[in-house]
């Protein structure tokens, strides 16, 4: 346990001792207070009265995804990449550790990030409830559905960083991959009949959705673990290719 | 103890290491000398388990390294080839976190201590690593190696890159260190084996081509006889004054510099005796000698001769 403590200091220390993550959290946190007054506004201009699960929550925290998607990568592009270009991974690799428990830290440590960066916008239905009581269920689920889809996005930039030690090469195939699993089905008409089941099926959106609407559905929530789990045993093997090609 | 059976390692069609076998004993010094590219990166990643051997195996203390890799980790300390450092750590920032990492147990303060007494890290022990000159860097590197005090050392070209007087100190803390593990070390500087190691292994071209003790490579770099010979005068009479001396088998003017000064290689039987010789009719020519010393073999010399005399064998054989 001692160890792997150790390790998770060292990747929480690499964010916070260095400026990159407080400047992604200003901009993170300015763009989501900027959609939360102007969605507030909109809801009291137009919508007041009306369900405010509908036309507040679901609405802020779709904008809310939209610059969680921008930030990622910034995050994740570092975690392995940059211990392949210092040659530190050598280091970590032959230091009495498991595959896992080195995976365990970065993941842990970008996770630790985001539940700074998401626990800061828990302030905007804490304002809303002190004027107004509303159903906080709705809210917990968004805020469940916020988690594993984070959970599931940092597990595909921390896979994309294993490939490369090139940043910004994991940051940019990251903000592609990450952004169209989020599009993939918004417009069905596009998507051939036979496809846009498992096109749906695939989309992030599609299995974020209910959450939004508050209803926690087991098989959303299976989907974000199982992607997951899947770039975890994907960036595991992506680790373990050094042994067989040579290359760090 | 290092043991490395068969080892071969192939990238694609490249054979980088071919059917590699060795054994370290324990509280030995070996050298892994050959040139770049001779694979001995490749071994040492072998040995520490980060690449894995397309055939054979190797042990460190009996445990095989694909078997059992965390407990055959916990018994090396590597420094690897490209010291890998994290610049934005303190000195003692990194070593305590390698001491915890390395599951040093319940006394990382005095362990980081230690290795930077040992290493002469104590005065920088607060400054940030990405600030260190070389020679500094490749001392953390080897604090890093030693914290977890191991009883097998394995160390990639430890000296590279070092100014002479680093070099100096680096060799002298890994004599040091030889009393209290086995070690491996590699290097391309022929030097280097003679001045730290006890025993050496010659790799090229990821084949093992020679194994010796460090008074037989001395003797295989003596071995030809080679004298340089620095001298002011008239090229051809110097020449033909060379050649008649007793004992030389044959001489050549290798550099004419401009002060007129000629280097000559000669060659001969027996290298001391004709050195003798050879000062005395310089001398007594009255030409001004600058320089006469044996011509020791380069790393590249000590190949051709090694593959040489394997192939002298084979036919005698």
């Amino acid at each position: 346990m001692k160890p792997f403590l150790a390790l998770l200091a060292k990747e929480l220390r690499g964010f916070f001792a260095s400026p990159l993550v407080y400047f992604v959290g200003a901009v993170f946190l300015a763009l989501s207070g900027y959609y939360f007054y102007t969605n507030l506004n909109a809801f009291i201009t137009f919508g007041f009265g009306e369900s405010i699960v509908e036309h507040l929550w679901q609405r802020l925290y779709a904008d809310i995804v939209r610059v969680v998607i921008t930030v990622i990568p910034l995050v994740t592009m570092r975690v392995y990449a940059e211990e392949k270009h210092l040659g530190t991974v050598e280091l970590l690799y032959t230091a009495p550790l498991r595959d896992f428990e080195i995976l365990a830290s970065k993941y842990l440590a970008c996770m630790s990030v985001f539940a700074l960066l998401i626990g800061a916008t828990v302030l905007y239905p804490i304002l809303i409830y002190r004027v107004e009581a509303f159903d906080l269920s709705h809210v917990g689920a968004i805020y469940l559905g916020l988690f594993l889809l984070i959970s599931a996005m940092v597990s595909i930039g921390i896979f994309l960083s294993s490939l490369t030690e090139t940043q910004l090469i994991a940051a940019v195939f990251t903000f592609g991959s990450i952004l169209l699993l989020w599009n993939l089905s918004w417009n069905e008409a596009a998507v051939p009949g036979d496809w846009l089941g498992l096109v749906s099926q695939i989309c992030a959106y599609d299995h974020f959705e209910p959450f939004a609407r508050g209803v926690v559905d087991l098989k959303d929530v299976a989907y974000f673990l199982a992607l997951t789990t899947l770039m975890g045993w994907l960036t595991m093997r992506s680790m373990e290719s050094r042994q067989w090609s040579g290359r760090r | 103890m290092i043991q490395a059976d068969h080892l071969t390692k192939e990238y694609g069609l490249f054979r980088a290491v071919d059917d590699v076998s060795f054994r370290v004993e324990r509280g030995e010094i070996v050298g892994l000398l050959g040139p770049n590219g001779s694979g001995k990166t490749t071994i040492m990643r072998m040995l520490t388990g980060f690449f894995a051997p397309t055939s054979g195996s190797c042990s460190i203390d009996g445990v095989d390294i694909r078997k059992d890799p965390l407990q055959a980790r916990r018994l090396i300390g590597y420094l690897p080839e490209r010291v890998a450092l994290y610049p934005d750590m303190s000195v003692q920032g990194f070593l305590s976190f390698i001491a915890k990492v390395r599951g040093v147990e319940g006394r990382v303060a005095s362990a980081v201590e230690e290795a930077m007494d040992v290493c002469g890290l104590t005065s920088m022990r607060r400054r940030q690593i990405g600030k260190l000159s070389k020679g500094y860097k490749q001392r953390v590197g080897i604090a890093q190696a030693i914290i977890h005090q191991p009883q097998i050392l394995i160390l990639d070209e430890p000296t590279v890159g070092l100014d002479p007087r680093q070099i100096v100190e680096i060799r002298s803390l890994i004599r040091t260190l030889s009393g209290l593990a086995t070690v491996l070390l590699s290097t391309h500087i022929l030097p280097e084996v003679s001045v730290t190691c006890r025993r050496v292994l010659i790799l090229d071209q990821g084949k093992l081509i020679a194994e010796d003790t460090v008074e037989g490579l001395t003797e295989k770099t003596a071995g030809r006889g080679e004298t340089s010979v620095r001298v002011s005068g008239p090229e051809a009479a110097v020449l033909a004054a060379v050649r008649e001396t007793t004992g030389v088998e044959s001489a050549e003017v290798t550099e004419r510099a401009r002060a007129g000064i000629l280097t000559l290689t000669v060659r001969s039987r027996s290298g001391s005796a004709v050195r003798s010789h050879l000062v005395r009719v310089l001398v007594e020519r009255g030409w001004e000698v600058h320089e006469v010393s044996p011509r020791l073999l380069s790393l590249e010399d000590l190949f051709v001769e090694i593959l040489e005399r394997s192939g002298r064998e084979e036919r005698t054989a």
